[in-house]
């Protein structure tokens, strides 16, 4: 069964790249606002819309 | 500063309407396929017989429509998310392009019967390495795209299509390693056992991260836009999230329960897959709450109608998914219809609505008007939750009966249906019911098209959406002294180091798998096949034998009673594909040789039903008019041999030379045995190589006594 090995090692890797990632968002703040982005993505962007230049 | 940009909904509209295209076409085949079952002799042409048309029928919708419905939607959002346009509009046009070059390609080749004979992973070398490259520049398309976004946060639907990204590049890759004997025929680097459990790793994955995660992420983007109400809980679905990558990755044994692969191994996945309800369960209530003080408009509005069926079915597959990797359930269900109407609630409940959900919501924006008709949109909806209900419901009755009848025992002993035809004709009326839900479902999805059609006449494409958004502001640099700052604050140098770790973590590993023998406990007489037998065996293969037929006999009284001896994993070392299949509309096959003459197998393929009255096997006469193709052996037997088949070894150096001779003196002596049953037939006809394979399935242990002993 050698090759489940080499699927724990690639999904490790891979787990492990999702960790790192994971640390990376957190430290860069990306989960400091668990509120507004969830309404931010319902407002558009048309320009025809925005009032202020 | 405010900065002024263009969306490119041209991308976005294409791949939603090559979804539509794709969609309607690999459901026909589906039920195409669904009607051969009960009207064998739908079989009529070698080229739409069903185990070459149930392959076409999975791959089309689950890469041409998921994947491209996943792809419509990724990129109308991820630009919206990102405020930005994407990265490279040429590289958008080569992904899309690439994409449906590779499934006309699949399209052709599997009909003919090119397959690798995997499930859900049939397409061969060249094609697998198109779609590699195809992935790759939807890869640097979507990072490029994240770079360059104004957008400080990656709300959470950015998260789902990056693990989708990442996760399925890994598991194409390494399920699909092959050595190619030819342009069009290759076998995989891995045999039995081992190939089994990759392919399970691969297939539950594929599920998990190419059916599941993407379409979560269109969910978190376009519930919360139909509803016009943030999602229930911003912070639910960061968890969901996060918990479902890290579960998910490791519960592909589950697929294997009772089979040959060793019982930690089974155990593993049984364990990680019951975890997996949390959060699957979180991230379905956090779709269903999203919609609370909403429901009023639920009544009117078929997106959302769609949507909230949707996730329902991404709800009840994902409590039966854990409910099934419990051994005991596993025991009745595997095997049966009850998995087939498993894998379709979440395929046309949870891919589908949610899909047709996001065509109903995406076309009258991208067209600047209103929808043609809320009317059909309804009519839509209707019928195609009626469809699966006729569906999925006789199946999971069909599945759970027949599973019953493989095990019923008289008081004295002996099965009560010795003949596996008899639970077969028992269930056929679900066939018929299946087939008509499938029906119903299709009609929905043409009248959708009906609608889209007349939606886009009155409107025009807004190719380029004007948009404006602030510049995104350089952060100042964190203070920190922790060693691994440096390499946090260049996402790009991270991902690169990241990817440089696992490839050559995955080369340390790799290298000595195949360089070193496997520790599959060996049996001594199991033997390579012969030169006939392999071109009998590839014909097999290239049938899609595998579609209905299992090789893999678990240690049950029910199957060994009607089967023989249970299977072992030391008897499939020399199989490049395992093929021990995943459902039974016919019996096993893995003790099939010796249980009848040659003669059996020559008029059982002839027209099963001479010898099967009322058999629903589709007739092969196919075989009897076209002659074996010797010239590919020795490239065959050769690419064997750099698996690591011990042909050498067996027949001595010169055996690749030699093949053919050993092969028309097999077909010879097969030929023998027919004449003394009455039957006069060429010994160069592909009937003769698939009875030489059908014939030494199973047989090896009983050569001699089995000695078991395992080899480091």
């Amino acid at each position: 069964m050698s090759v489940i090995i080499l699927l724990l090692l690639v999904s490790t890797s891979v787990a492990g790249l999702f960790l790192l990632g994971f640390i990376h968002a957190v430290r860069r703040g990306q989960f400091d606002d668990d509120r507004s982005p969830a309404v931010r993505i319902l407002h558009e962007d048309d320009p025809r819309q925005t009032k202020t230049p | 500063m405010t900065e002024r940009f263009r969306y490119d909904n041209r991308i976005a509209k294409d791949f939603l309407f090559i979804t539509i295209f794709w969609g309607a076409v690999g459901m026909l085949v589906g039920l195409i396929a669904a009607l051969e079952l009960v009207i064998p002799d739908l079989n009529f042409a070698k080229w739409i017989s069903f185990g070459r048309i149930r392959p076409l029928h999975t791959n089309a919708v689950i890469f041409a429509f998921v994947g491209n419905a996943f792809f419509a939607g990724a990129y109308y959002s991820m630009q919206r998310l990102l405020k930005t346009r994407m990265y490279s509009d040429v590289l958008s046009r080569i992904h899309f392009w690439g994409w449906q070059l590779i499934i006309l390609s699949a399209a052709i080749t599997l009909p003919l019967g090119m397959t690798q004979g995997k499930e859900y992973a049939e397409l061969e070398w060249p094609i697998d390495i198109a779609i590699t490259i195809v992935w790759v520049v939807f890869g640097i398309n979507m990072m490029g795209t994240i770079l360059k976004r104004r957008e400080r946060h990656l709300y959470v639907a950015i998260w789902f299509y990056i693990a989708t990204w990442v996760t399925v590049a890994m598991l194409h890759i390494f399920n699909s390693l092959a050595i190619p004997a030819s342009l069009f025929k290759s076998y995989s680097v891995y045999a039995g056992v081992q190939d089994a459990l990759v392919q399970w790793w691969y297939g539950h994955n594929a599920v998990a991260f190419f059916l599941t995660t993407p379409f979560l992420g269109l969910m978190y983007y376009f519930l919360p836009k139909a509803a016009n109400r943030p999602v229930y809980s911003y912070k639910l679905s960061i968890i969901h999230f996060w918990s479902l990558i890290f579960i998910y990755i490791w519960a592909g044994p589950h697929h294997l329960l009772y089979s040959a692969l060793p019982e930690w191994a089974q155990s593993l996945g049984v364990v990680f897959s019951v975890m997996l309800i949390a959060p699957s369960w979180g991230g379905m209530l956090n779709g269903l709450l999203t919609l609370r003080g909403a429901w009023d408009r639920v009544r009117e509005d078929p997106v959302l109608k769609f949507f909230v069926v949707a996730v329902t079915c991404y709800g009840m597959a994902t409590l039966e998914g854990p409910l099934l990797s419990i051994k005991s359930i596993n025991a009745i269900a595997h095997y049966t219809d009850w998995i087939v109407a498993h894998v379709h609630i979440g395929g046309i409940g949870w891919n589908g609505f949610l899909t047709f959900g996001m065509v109903y919501w995406m076309v009258p924006r991208l067209f600047g008007n209103k929808l043609y008709s809320t009317k059909l949109a309804n009519a839509h909806f209707w019928l195609g939750t009626l469809g699966i209900i006729f569906y999925a419901v006789p199946l999971y009755f069909a599945g759970f009966f027949q599973s019953l009848m493989w095990q019923q025992f008289t008081p004295d002993g002996f099965l009560v249906y010795k003949n596996f035809l008899d639970t077969l004709l028992e269930i056929k009326y679900a066939y018929w019911l299946r087939a008509m839900g499938g029906t119903i479902y299709l009609v929905g999805v043409f009248i959708m098209v009906y609608n889209v059609v007349k939606t886009v006449k009155a409107g025009r494409l807004i190719a380029d959406e004007d948009a404006e958004a602030a510049a995104l502001e350089k952060l100042d640099k964190e203070p920190g002294g922790h060693w691994h700052t440096w390499i946090e604050r260049r996402p790009v140098q991270m991902l690169v180091w990241s990817l440089v770790a696992v490839a050559i973590g995955g080369a340390i590993e790799m290298i000595p798998t195949f360089l070193v023998k496997s520790n599959v406990p060996t049996i001594s007489s199991v033997k390579p096949y012969t030169p006939l037998e392999l071109q009998g065996r590839d014909i097999y293969v290239r049938e899609g034998c595998y579609t209905c037929h299992s090789q893999m006999i678990r240690p049950f009284r029910g199957e060994t009673e009607r089967y023989g001896e249970y299977s072992k994993a030391g008897e499939y070392v020399y199989d490049h594909p395992f093929q021990w299949g995943s459902k039974r509309t016919g019996p096993d096959l893995h003790r099939v040789g010796g249980k009848y003459p040659d003669s059996w197998h020559y008029y059982h393929m002839w027209d099963p039903t001479t010898m099967s009255p009322g058999s629903l096997m589709p007739a092969y006469p196919a075989l009897f008019q076209d002659a074996l193709d010797t010239t590919t052996t020795r490239r065959k037997i050769e690419a064997m041999i750099t698996l690591g088949v011990p042909y050498e070894k067996e027949y001595g150096a010169d055996f690749p030379l030699r093949a053919n001779a050993h092969l028309v003196e097999q077909s010879r002596k097969i030929a023998a045995n027919l004449k003394g049953a009455g039957v006069e037939t060429p010994i160069d006809m592909e009937i003769v190589a698939l009875i030489a394979y059908l014939q030494r399935m199973g047989t090896d242990i009983k050569a001699a006594p089995a000695s078991t002993t395992a080899a480091k």
